[in-house]
């Protein structure tokens, strides 16, 4: 689908990246001379985004260690660590310094901490006797664009930290990166979100403009944002991923934008890593497509190539030579990429043959329109019995709980005793983190009984009471997730057939079958610019919902401000859902900026929930 | 492949939404073509290879990074690291050459000391410098003394340090002090009331920093029979000083804590999950029966208990095999020498290791697969589907024939499969059985349509011919005549029932 003509332009984000990457220089040059620097190995990638090896040694950096549990010397009188504040690091950062003090080894030490520090941090130093010892910096890298509209934080912790422990460490962190964004590219003249987190966030970044001096009164770029609580909508990552970009995610893992491809896709014995963004002219083309049109986007672009290497055919030396110099490079690299991507499409089919993924999706399918869920349940079971893949049969589990509000308890304690008995006793605690979250519920008894099944019961004999209690069961009981549904027409109910080819709406990303509900709540509240009609909606949702008018009312952000939208995720986001956001986008005009703490997709959220040992 | 595509078109009609097909062949044939061309043009592209120049495609190293990359550089290092002697820096040298990488230092175009870092900080010079031994360069510690931010809150500073210390801030200007990362101090709330002001007042600031800074501050502060309480009535501080606790590797404090507060059930998964950390089998084991007495809730109880019984079952299989093995008393050991040890492997996993290696041992040992199935209360669904996997990949095809036989109380015999035989169908095609066994079992699937979907997918001609037979269907027969090679028995068989009179053929 072509953009509106008046869509407005996105800003350029990659000055995120200089001010990062040159804040690092600065500290680096912070500690003169040659050093060693340690990072950790959640930063790695990210780091690798902005600077690389030639920055860090032009800047004395002697030897670079990844941060593993193994105690590493280094070979410079001068250590610098890199790590994200957590408690672990510092005490194995604290194990180094001490093992050098107890052979009287004197040296400088710095530890960077980025985004920032955090208190528990530094008493950790104080405990272990080296604070004096080290010196402390933080790197304000808070931001990482990983494309010309996405922008993560790479807290991928966010989502086990808050939504899980309830913990609040991060939430200033994500106000300070929206100031950032704010002082760059704003002032934002509305805001609105929904979530608790959501509603906090916006409340710390609302402090920290008022404690800092007057903004610059600058023409914004984006005019609005929007902050959503990943709890809000736990359905849509929970749904099989069949966009091509959300697939690759789902089956590649791609890290910090960039995937590693194997021999399998490469069909040669090396490996290649690939960034994967809208430089990438084959995939800019591809990326939000439904899966089954990106092979006759393929077939026809190898056509079209051929045809462009047939012209040589017949010409003269000059016409060669202009082929040559002008045309052949951009070809080549074309076809490398085609070659890639049919690569990749390749090993994606097999794999998903292999796990019967269309009867997967079938059983997606009838769980969000709410059919057919005791075949569901068994398709669930045979997963779980066949010890296929535990986050994937978590991921079943957590979607038939998430669409039908709970899980009757004879159905949750069949389930999971099932699970325990194919993956491992430990996974109790797994449960147990799930119920926590909100991902699984068990449903308390009498809370199926409806008025229509006692009646019924009245009505019929003992024997087919058992029987239709089942039946009744899951189409009775009350749900969220059916009344939000039904609330926010997320189930297309369409006469014809779904073309694919030429999406109607955002259900395209699942099939046709199911709009995402979080971007449905998005398109409705900046379509409307308000909650209003939505009451219902956010009762449901447990409110905290709010939408405020930011700054003084007379500057009056331009038009295309307004169209220029921040969408901020709290916890993360898919690319399914930026798939279908950018289809919205398209359809009326908008241009979103997807900041998130994280990309995110089912795989990472239940994995998060996993415990390991400490 | 027929039996999915129509099964699809069914679901897919019913539901308006176009049926992709992950294993449609036509879109198989689709990227077969499109990478048959692009393989073609590779030739072209090669001879054309005289400026090869990776700008897209990265160079990458045998590991799989990209070369120059910081994953890269890092593990080049830690391979040489042994290797490399420990050069003597002198402070000469690495004097001269912090001038000059002073001097060569990049300008940016951007400041960013001004927008990144903390306004109003003046922490005291020498604060981190002074102390230090070996400090040799004033000018790195002044630097880092007055530029640096320095967000989190700092609670050493004590008023000393500060000329202002007479100033008086009250619990809400403290905590914004310290969100700020300006100078403040915690010492002037001693008052269980003043500190208790000051939690909820972090509480309110949702900065998860600040409260837990206060938190380490309430913790040295007060006694546990105080503090335990008010943080029960106050959740969000509770959170996070769980969290705290849990990342500082304090589990016994926690327990203390979450036993002070009546959350025993929660206590009882925190001390269950210590056995994570336990890699003795033995010592796990133990560690795993002592947390039988604790108060989980009703259903994990019970899978402690399991947990405990398979635990000890999977030691007392272990040793015993290993023997067996070392010793060379079965067979079994011989041909399928154990490529792991069964220890610590999930029940359903140990039901397979019994299957394959101690198949047909009476319910009295532990090992054989009829006492495990018992104690532990497996379904019928689950054990044929472990059992049925087992055997199969031994090719055990009459072990196979009699996990689906009963007999009733006059003595027949029936085949009979919980999970539906086109299940046992699959699992058996996936497990590479032959042709005549598959033929065995598709003509126990019981829908007939399933049956011919089954029989045409894995190319059982006799049943697709008897099916077509009964159902009367004259044309598919006639299509599948063309399908079987010619002059085979299949086609002989095809037409003597199409020459047959008697059947009244529906088209």
């Amino acid at each position: 689908m072509a953009e509106r003509w008046d869509a407005p332009d996105l800003p350029d984000f990659s000055i995120l990246k200089r001010l990062a990457k040159d804040q690092l220089v600065y500290i680096l040059e912070q500690l003169p001379g040659k050093k060693d620097l340690f990072i950790e190995a959640d930063l790695m990638s990210p780091l690798d985004r902005i600077a690389n090896v030639s920055i860090l040694k032009q800047h004395d950096v002697e030897k670079l260690y990844k941060m593993d549990n193994k105690l590493v010397q280094g070979v410079s009188d001068q250590l610098c660590f890199l790590v994200r504040p957590r408690i672990s690091s510092v005490k194995h950062i604290a194990e180094i310094v001490n093992a050098d003090k107890a052979i009287g080894r004197l040296r400088k030490y710095k530890i960077i901490f980025s985004p920032q520090k955090f208190y528990m941090c530094e008493t950790v130093l104080e405990e272990e006797g080296i604070f004096g010892d080290v010196t402390i910096d933080e790197w304000a890298f808070y931001l990482l664009p990983l494309d010309d509209d996405i922008i993560s934080m790479e807290l991928p912790e966010f989502f086990r930290d808050y939504f899980l422990e309830g913990d609040h460490r991060w939430i200033c962190t994500a106000a300070k990166a929206l100031h950032v964004l704010h002082s760059l590219f704003g002032p934002f003249t509305r805001t609105y979100g929904i979530g608790r987190c959501a509603k906090m966030t916006h409340q710390v970044w609302k402090q920290i403009v008022e404690d800092t001096d007057e903004m610059k009164q600058c023409r914004a770029e984006i005019g609005r944002a929007f902050f959503i609580d990943r709890d809000v909508d736990y359905v849509t990552p929970m749904c099989s991923q069949v966009v091509y970009e959300g697939l690759m995610d789902d089956i590649f893992r791609i890290k910090c934008g960039s995937v590693e491809f194997g021999p399998d896709v490469t069909s040669s014995d090396k490996s290649v890593k690939v960034l994967l963004n809208s430089q990438d002219k084959v995939f800019k083309e591809i990326r939000d497509e439904h899966f089954s049109n990106v092979f006759g986007f393929l077939s026809q672009k190898a056509k079209k190539l051929q045809k462009q290497y047939d012209k040589r055919q017949g010409m003269d030396i000059k016409q060669m030579k202009d082929f040559v110099s002008q045309e052949l490079k951009g070809l080549k690299q074309e076809h490398r990429l085609l070659s890639l991507h049919i690569g990749a499409c390749e090993s994606i089919m097999k794999r998903k043959t292999k796990q019967d993924f269309q009867e997967l999706l079938k059983s997606e399918h009838g769980l969000l329109e709410g059919f057919e869920i005791r075949e569901s349940i068994s398709c669930t079971e045979e997963h779980i019995n066949r010890q296929i893949s535990p986050i994937e049969s978590l991921r079943l589990i957590c979607l038939l709980s998430l669409t039908e509000n709970g899980l009757i308890s004879k159905d949750y304690r069949s389930l999971k005793t099932q699970y325990l008995q194919s993956y491992g006793c430990s996974h109790i605690l797994t449960f147990n983190n799930l119920k926590r979250i909100g991902l699984l519920t068990e449903q308390q008894p009498g809370e199926t009984l409806t008025a229509v099944e006692s009646t019924m019961g009245k009505l019929v004999t003992d024997k087919t009471v058992g029987k239709l209690t089942d039946a009744f069961s899951s189409l009775a009981r009350k749900s969220h997730f059916r009344a939000l549904s039904k609330k926010l027409n997320l189930i297309p109910r369409i006469e014809e057939e779904y073309d694919l080819r030429v999406p109607r709406d955002m259900a395209y990303i699942f099939g046709g079958a199911y709009i995402p509900m979080g971007c449905r709540i998005i398109e409705q509240v900046l379509e409307h610019d308000s909650w209003t009609g939505l009451e219902d909606v956010t009762r449901l949702l447990n409110g905290n919902e709010f939408i405020s008018t930011e700054g003084s009312s007379d500057t009056s952000a331009s038009s295309s401000a307004q169209r220029l939208i921040l969408l901020f995720f709290l916890g993360g986001c898919t690319f399914s859902e930026i798939a279908a956001l950018r289809f919205l986008g398209k359809e009326k005009g908008w241009k979103f900026v997807f900041v998130t703490t994280a990309i995110t997709n089912s795989a990472r959220m239940l994995e998060s929930m996993l415990e390991t040992s400490s | 492949m027929n039996r999915n595509k129509n099964d699809e078109e069914d679901y897919w009609n019913s539901t308006k939404c176009k049926a992709f097909i992950f294993d449609d062949d036509d879109e198989f044939t689709q990227l077969k073509e499109s990478k048959r061309a692009v393989n073609n043009l590779r030739r072209i592209v090669d001879d054309d290879e005289d400026d090869e120049d990776d700008d897209d495609v990265e160079k990458v190293t045998w590991s799989g990074e990209r070369v120059g990359s910081i994953a890269w550089s890092v593990k080049e290092n830690s391979l040489s690291t042994r290797a490399s002697e420990i050069r003597d820096e002198g402070f000469a040298r690495s004097q001269s050459s912090h001038a000059q990488s002073a001097v060569t230092k990049p300008l940016s175009t951007y400041s960013l000391s001004s927008f990144f870092k903390g306004r109003n900080r003046e922490p005291p010079p020498g604060f981190y410098g002074s102390s230090r031994p070996g400090s040799f360069l004033s000018l790195s510690d002044s630097v880092i003394g007055s530029g640096s931010t320095n967000i989190a809150p700092d609670l050493r500073k004590s008023k000393f340090d500060y000329k202002d210390s007479v100033i008086d801030w009250n619990a809400l200007e403290t905590v914004r002090r310290m969100q700020k990362a300006k100078p403040y101090s915690l010492e002037k709330f001693r008052s269980l009331k003043d500190k208790l002001q000051l939690v909820d007042e972090a509480v309110r600031t949702h900065d998860g920093n600040v409260i837990t800074a206060v938190l380490i501050f309430l913790n040295k502060t007060l006694s546990k029979e105080v503090l335990f309480p008010e943080l029960g009535l106050r959740q969000g501080a509770l959170n996070h000083f769980i969290c705290y606790l849990k990342e500082m590797g304090r589990e016994k404090v926690l327990m203390e804590l979450l036993r002070a507060l009546g959350r025993t059930e929660e206590a009882a998964l925190l001390h269950y999950k210590q056995h994570l950390n336990i890699t003795d089998q033995i010592k796990k084991t133990d560690f795993v029966k002592s947390c039988i007495g604790f108060s989980f809730a009703p259903d994990d109880a019970t899978h402690v208990e399991d947990h405990y019984t398979l635990l000890d079952r999977q030691l007392i299989i272990e040793a015993n095999d290993k023997r067996i093995e070392a010793a060379g008393q079965m067979d079994i050991f011989k041909r399928y020498p154990r490529k792991a040890s069964i220890l610590n492997m999930p029940l359903i996993t140990t039901l397979y290791y019994a299957c394959f290696y101690h198949y047909g041992e009476s319910e009295g040992t532990f090992s054989g697969p009829g006492n495990l199935r018992k104690t532990f209360k497996i379904s019928d669904k689950q054990y044929v589907l472990t059992a049925l996997a087992a055997r199969v990949k031994l090719k055990a095809w009459n072990d196979v024939d009699l996990l689906f036989t009963t007999k009733n109380w006059l003595g027949y015999t029936k085949k009979k499969a919980p999970i539906g035989f086109h299940r046992v169908v699959d699992i058996l095609h996936k497990n590479n059985a032959p042709v005549k066994i598959l033929q065995e079992y598709i003509a126990l699937v019981d829908n007939p349509e399933l049956k011919l979907n089954l029989a045409t997918k894995y190319k059982c001609h006799d049943i697709v011919i008897e099916s077509y037979k009964d159902l009367k269907d004259r044309q598919q027969l006639l299509m599948y005549r063309k399908k079987v090679d010619r002059g085979s028995e299949e086609e002989r068989k095809i037409d003597i029932i199409l020459n047959n009179s008697q059947i009244r053929w529906k088209n």
